[in-house]
C-alpha cells in the first residue's frame, strides 16, 4: 500500500492520475460527441432517445460510467492538489513578469479553464443526465418507440439564451483547456519522441478544435433552427 | 563610439532571510552598450559604497556563462530579455536608454532570499547528493574510449549535461517546479551505461528529494525550456518520468 501511495502521491504519480483520466475524458468525449450527432438525424429524435436508452441501460456501458464519473472527480481533485501545492511553491510573487514570451496562455490557465469545466459539467448534468437518470421534475414525454422523449427536452433547454451562452462558454474553455491538455498528457506519460510527438501535437490541436465546435453545433444550431 | 546611456534600477532590496524585502529605485549614468549587466552593477555598487550606503548584493562568479551562479529575474523574465544566454552575458545595448530595469531575486519556496538578489540554492545540491552521481573507485580516470557509447545517447547525454544548475527553470516556472533540473541530471546518467547501475534508485530518490524540497509540480507549459541558458529540451522531463514510472514498477 504506501508503495501505491508514495508512487501516486509524489508530483510525478499526481501528474499521472490527471494524464490517466484527462485521456479517458478525451476518449469519453469523441463516443459521447458521436451519439450525440444523432440529433441531427432528422427523425423527431428517435435514434437519440434510444442512443440516450442505450446508454444508461447497457451493462458494461454503465460500468464503464461510473469510472467516468470517478474520473471526473479524481481528476478535479488531483487539480485541486496540484494546484495548492504549486501556490504554496511560490509564496512571494514578481512584481513584473512577462509569461506570453515563454508559455502559452492556455498552458498557465489549466486550472481556470478546468474550473469553468467544472462548473459547465454541473449545470450540464442537473438539465439532462439528472432529469433523465433521476427524475429531476421534468416530466417526460414517450416517443413512438415507447422511450422517453430526451429529444424534446433538449430542444426545449437550447430555447433559452443563457443556456446556449453558458455552453459556448464551457465548450469554449474546454477547446482551451484541450489545447494544451491533450499534448500534455503524453508527455507527462513520458511519451515523447521526434518521430512522433509532431503528430501528438498536431492531433492535439485538431481535437481541441473540433471537438468543442461539433459539440457546439447543437446548441447553437437548435437555437437558431429548430424550434 | 556609441553614446553613453542612463539607466532607471528597480532592484529588490532585503537584509537577510528574515527581514522583509522592498524595492528601491537607483540611477546609472555614462553606461557605454558594451557594458555587461553585471559590470553595470559594478558600477552601480561602487557609487553605492562611495555613498557609504550597502552595495547591492547578487550571485555571480565565472562570468562567462559556465558556472551557474548568476541569477537575476530581469524585467520578466530570468537572465533577463536575450536567448540562451546567463545575466553574466547579458550586455546594456539590448536595454535603450533611459529604460527602466526591474531586477528582483529568483522567487521559490525552495529558493530562499539570502540578501537581496541572492537566494539559497542549496536544494539543488540535495536534489543532486540523492542520486545525482555514480559510485565508482576513484583513481587513475579510465581511458574515455574504454566504454563504447552509441553517438545519439552520447550526444542527447551531453545537451542534458549543459545544465549548469542556475535555477531560471525553478524562477521562471509558474508552479516554481524544479522538473528540467532534476530531470536533466537523471537523463545525463540514465543515458550513458555509466550510470546505469543506479539507474532506478537514482529517479526514485532524486524525484522524492525534489519534492521534500517543496517545488512545485509541472504543468508542461514549457516555460523552464524556453527561459534555459542552455537550452535544455522538455523532452528530458518525458525521459524522467519514463525512468521514474520504470523505476517504481520494477523495484
Ligand atoms: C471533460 C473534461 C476534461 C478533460 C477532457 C480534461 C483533460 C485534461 C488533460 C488531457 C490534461 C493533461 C494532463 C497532463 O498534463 O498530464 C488535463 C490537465 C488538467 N486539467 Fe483537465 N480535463 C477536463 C476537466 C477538468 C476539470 C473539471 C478540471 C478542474 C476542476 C481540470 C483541471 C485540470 C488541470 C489543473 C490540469 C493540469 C494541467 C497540466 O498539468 O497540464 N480539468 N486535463
Ligand atoms: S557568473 Fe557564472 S554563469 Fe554567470
Amino acid at each position: 500500500m504506501s508503495w501505491i501511495t508514495d508512487t501516486l502521491g509524489s508530483s510525478i504519480g499526481k501528474k499521472l492520475l490527471m494524464s490517466l483520466t484527462g485521456l479517458f475524458l478525451i476518449l469519453f468525449l469523441v463516443i459521447h460527441l458521436i451519439g450525440n450527432l444523432s440529433i441531427f438525424s432528422g427523425d423527431g429524435g428517435l435514434a437519440f432517445n434510444s442512443y440516450a436508452v442505450f446508454m444508461t441501460s447497457f451493462p458494461l456501458i454503465k460500468a464503464v460510467s461510473y469510472l467516468l464519473y470517478f474520473s471526473i472527480l479524481l481528476h478535479a481533485f488531483y487539480a485541486f492538489m496540484l494546484w495548492i501545492l504549486n501556490r504554496k511553491a511560490r509564496p512571494v510573487r514578481y512584481a513584473v513578469e512577462h509569461a506570453n514570451q515563454n508559455s502559452s496562455w492556455a498552458s498557465r490557465s489549466m486550472t481556470l479553464l478546468g474550473s469553468l469545466i467544472f462548473i459547465f459539467l454541473i449545470m450540464h448534468l442537473k438539465d439532462f443526465w439528472w432529469q433523465f437518470k433521476f427524475g429531476g421534475g421534468y416530466e417526460f414525454e414517450i416517443d413512438a418507440n415507447g422511450n422517453r422523449d430526451l429529444y424534446k427536452l433538449v430542444i426545449l433547454q437550447f430555447q433559452y439564451t443563457y443556456v446556449v451562452i453558458a455552453y459556448l462558454i464551457g465548450l469554449t474553455a474546454l477547446a482551451f483547456h484541450l489545447w494544451h491538455g491533450f499534448q500534455s498528457a503524453f508527455q507527462t506519460l513520458g511519451l515523447n519522441h521526434d518521430r512522433y510527438t509532431p503528430a501528438i501535437r498536431f492531433l492535439g490541436i485538431l481535437y481541441a478544435v473540433v471537438v468543442p465546435l461539433g459539440f457546439a453545433s447543437m446548441p447553437v444550431y437548435i437555437y437558431f433552427f429548430m424550434k | 563610439m556609441e553614446k553613453e546611456r542612463t539607466y532607471t534600477l528597480k532592484i529588490w532590496r532585503q537584509p537577510n532571510a528574515n527581514m522583509k524585502g522592498a524595492f528601491k529605485t537607483y540611477k546609472v549614468e555614462d553606461i557605454s552598450p558594451g557594458t555587461s549587466f553585471l559590470e553595470m552593477l559594478d558600477i552601480l555598487n561602487d557609487q553605492l559604497s562611495e555613498n557609504g550606503e550597502d552595495p547591492v548584493h547578487f550571485d555571480h562568479d565565472c562570468r562567462e556563462g559556465i558556472c551557474g551562479m548568476c541569477s537575476l529575474f530581469i524585467n520578466g523574465r530570468p537572465h533577463g530579455p536575450d536567448e540562451e544566454i546567463t545575466v553574466c552575458q547579458l550586455h546594456m545595448r539590448v536595454f535603450k536608454d533611459g529604460a527602466k530595469i526591474t531586477i528582483e531575486p529568483w522567487r521559490a519556496n525552495a529558493f530562499p532570499v539570502i540578501k537581496d538578489l541572492v537566494v539559497d540554492r542549496s536544494a539543488f545540491d540535495r536534489i543532486v547528493q540523492a542520486g545525482g552521481f555514480i559510485s565508482v573507485n576513484t583513481g587513475a580516470a579510465v581511458d574515455a574510449n574504454a566504454i563504447p557509447i552509441q553517438k545519439v545517447n552520447a550526444e542527447l547525454a551531453m545537451d542534458a549535461a549543459a545544465c549548469i544548475g542556475c535555477g531560471a527553470c525553478v524562477a521562471v516556472c509558474k508552479n516554481a517546479s524544479a522538473m528540467l533540473f532534476t530531470a536533466a541530471k537523471v537523463s545525463q546518467l540514465a543515458l550513458l551505461p555509466q550510470g546505469d547501475i543506479e539507474r532506478k534508485e537514482r529517479a526514485m530518490k532524486m524525484v522524492a528529494q525534489m519534492d521534500a524540497e517543496g517545488f512545485g509540480a509541472c504543468t508542461n507549459t514549457g516555460a523552464c525550456s524556453a527561459e534555459c541558458p542552455k537550452g535544455i529540451d522538455l523532452s528530458v522531463i518525458a525521459r524522467m518520468n519514463r525512468e521514474y514510472f520504470t523505476a517504481k514498477v520494477t523495484t
